[in-house]
């Protein structure tokens, strides 16, 4: 059984974001990236499999700039066998087109399994994936937080989690499925990965041809929040509060 | 091509579920900004049901999918019925509510139709004849504004974001087959474990009470549970609190736990870190209960009392219990 993990490049969790004077990009002063963490879930849990022998290989896919290479090699230490970088420069993709160029070098791939985060938290879009699964005529299932492999088949059993229902899914290969926290506790790669990692192959290529069905228009601040007001100290502060919620918020 | 709207309307039992009726809400006031027609479909095992009591339900059109195969939480089958709804309404935009459902749905169908998409919407609007739509990216650390280029596209609305219709009656009903799948495999549920009462999503609750490490300990996490209930909200929590075991992990707030954007969110012993603010920032009114003034959440709070939340609580909870009662 052959996987390939998404992984898209990210801001950090921590970065401050900031929009650039173009109005459109992030200011990139100050900011780290980091493989997006659904991915490295899904990643983990990829290598996982390998590791147990459900999985043959496991190859890491990425649409993004040159320097992603770091993150692939990332990905590369932790334990994925080989890794394709679609190389491109631009301050915007939109959904359709990300999910369409994925799609045409996964074509190329044949994995019987892909792996997505749910949802990359940058542009917090989570839709990649569904795309994905309904451009390639694959089986999905979403919101995965457990797999395993069956016995004679090839297809998974895994673990889904919706709204608080719990749900167990036989999954045919070739299919998608997009991680959710649960799946999986990312390692940290160890030195000996890092070392290896630098011999495995990683191929660089142009992204197929796709156009955006959106226009970017505006990377923005968020609305600015009015000053907060301190109403009271400890119990003090209640009757206020209560006022406050009743009368100026009309909750109560 | 036309530009007709189409609605999904997610069901809920007996009746619409509430972002749904949103993105209706959404959906009239985008068909009216473009001069179209409005479509909706809704597609369940008791579609026809729903469609004949539900109201209000302001749509030209509404399309009627019945088929005991929609009772999946699968997005296969709900696809098919939105495809079929979408052609028979000659949708250009499909919108969707940014449910759990809603979502993977949006996704799907939007891949099937090579559509454009963009999901969790806070406004849309018509400029100059071009539909553009904002969402909040990096969770909620920036806005961004697309234009869509083509059709079909599908939108997705943030729940609490677009008022629900007040009026309204389906201009006429339509009902369709649901068109039976393909042969590619898919995907089957073989099992599935309900909780007993389903509660209502964090990220569609009007009302989020969370709590923190400051709480010390999963037994005094009733004092959010008793806020959260006098309130009519739900219970949120920290990922320290979710870490530590005292919570479940689908009541994390944050950015590798859950984004609400509530009416009121109330963050009680919570120190604001960036992570947490990073699922809760959108939230319309913050209130923070800390017993340190120099707590980041006061940053952020658009109202703060500085206590202990061991006093503060209980007084508070008492106090809009009575609120309520007189
Ligand atoms: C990659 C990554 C992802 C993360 N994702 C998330 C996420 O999704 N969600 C999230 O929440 N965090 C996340 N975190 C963790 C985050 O950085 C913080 O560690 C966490 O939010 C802290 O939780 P807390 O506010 O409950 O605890 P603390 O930071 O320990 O704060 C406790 C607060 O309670 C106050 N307090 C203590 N006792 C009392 C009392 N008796 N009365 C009143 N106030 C009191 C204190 O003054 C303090 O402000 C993430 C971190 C990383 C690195
Ligand atoms: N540029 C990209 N390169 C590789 N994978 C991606 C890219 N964009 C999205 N994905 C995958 O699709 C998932 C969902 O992304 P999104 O729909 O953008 O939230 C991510 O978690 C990745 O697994």
């Amino acid at each position: 059984m052959k996987i390939v993990v998404c992984l898209k490049r990210v801001p950090d969790t921590t970065a401050k974001i900031k929009p650039a004077a173009d109005g459109r990009t992030v200011d990139p002063q100050g900011v780290e990236f980091i493989i997006s963490p659904y991915d490295e879930i899904a990643l983990e849990k990829a290598v996982q499999l390998k590791e147990a022998g459900t999985a043959t290989q496991v190859t890491v896919l990425c649409l993004g700039p040159a320097n992603a290479t770091k993150e692939l090699r990332k990905a590369m230490a932790i334990g994925a066998d080989d890794a394709v970088l679609l190389t491109e420069d631009r301050d915007f993709r939109d959904p359709a087109a990300t999910a369409e160029v994925l799609a045409a070098a996964l074509t190329e791939l044949a994995p019987d399994v892909v792996f997505c985060g749910w949802k990359a938290i940058d542009n917090d879009s989570a839709t990649v994936a569904g795309m994905i699964a309904a451009r390639l005529d694959f089986a999905y299932a979403s919101f995965v937080v457990g797999i395993e492999g069956v016995e004679g088949q090839n297809a998974l059993r895994v673990r889904r989690e919706v709204e608080g229902t719990e749900e167990q899914v036989l999954v045919p290969a070739p299919c998608v499925l997009t991680a959710q926290r649960g799946l999986a506790e990312p390692r940290f790669a160890s030195l000996k990965g890092i070392m290896k990692a630098k011999r495995k192959p990683l191929e660089t290529k142009a992204p197929a041809d796709a156009e955006n069905a959106s226009d970017l228009v505006a990377l923005q601040p968020p609305p600015p929040r009015a000053a907060g007001r301190i109403l009271g100290e400890g119990a003090a502060g209640v009757p206020e509060l209560v006022r406050v919620l009743r009368d100026d918020l009309g909750v109560l | 091509m036309s530009q007709n709207v189409l609605v999904f309307l997610e069901t809920d039992g007996d009746s619409l579920r509430k972002p749904a009726l949103e993105a209706l809400g959404a959906g009239r006031a985008l068909a009216d900004g473009l001069g179209t027609q409005l479509h909706a479909v809704i597609a369940a095992p008791n579609a026809s049901a729903v469609a004949g009591s539900a109201r209000p339900l302001p749509a030209d059109v509404l399309h009627v999918v019945e088929d005991a195969a929609l009772s999946t939480s699968l997005s296969g089958p709900a696809c098919r019925a939105v495809r079929t709804a979408a052609t028979a309404a000659a949708a250009g935009y499909l919108i969707f509510p940014a449910t759990v459902r809603g979502r993977d749905l949006l996704a799907v169908t939007a891949g099937a139709l090579h559509a454009g998409a963009a999901a969790d919407a806070t406004a849309i609007e018509v400029i100059d004849g071009t539909v553009q739509i904002t969402r909040p990216v990096f969770a909620g650390k920036a806005v961004q504004i697309v234009a869509a280029r083509r059709v079909p596209f599908c939108i997705g609305t943030r729940p609490n974001a677009f008022a629900a219709p007040t009026d309204g009656e389906p201009g006429s009903v339509v009902s369709h087959e649901l068109p039976s799948a393909g042969d590619a495999p898919a995907a089957t549920v073989e099992e599935v474990r309900a909780p007993e009462v389903r509660a209502v999503d964090l990220t569609e609750a009007e009302i989020v009470v969370s709590g923190g490490r400051g709480f010390k300990g999963p037994e005094n996490f009733h004092l959010v549970e008793e806020l959260a209930a006098a309130l009519g909200g739900v219970v949120g929590a920290s990922r320290a609190v979710v870490d530590a075991g005292w919570r479940p992990h689908d009541e994390q707030v944050g950015q590798t736990g859950k984004t609400v954007s509530p009416k009121l969110y109330v963050a009680c012993a919570i120190s604001g870190a960036i992570q947490h603010l990073a699922g809760m920032s959108s939230s319309k009114v913050i209130v923070a209960i800390n017993k340190d003034a120099e707590a980041p959440i006061f940053k952020v709070a658009d109202y703060g009392i500085v206590g202990d939340v061991f006093e503060v609580l209980p007084a508070l909870s008492a106090a809009i219990r009575e609120a309520r009662a007189g």
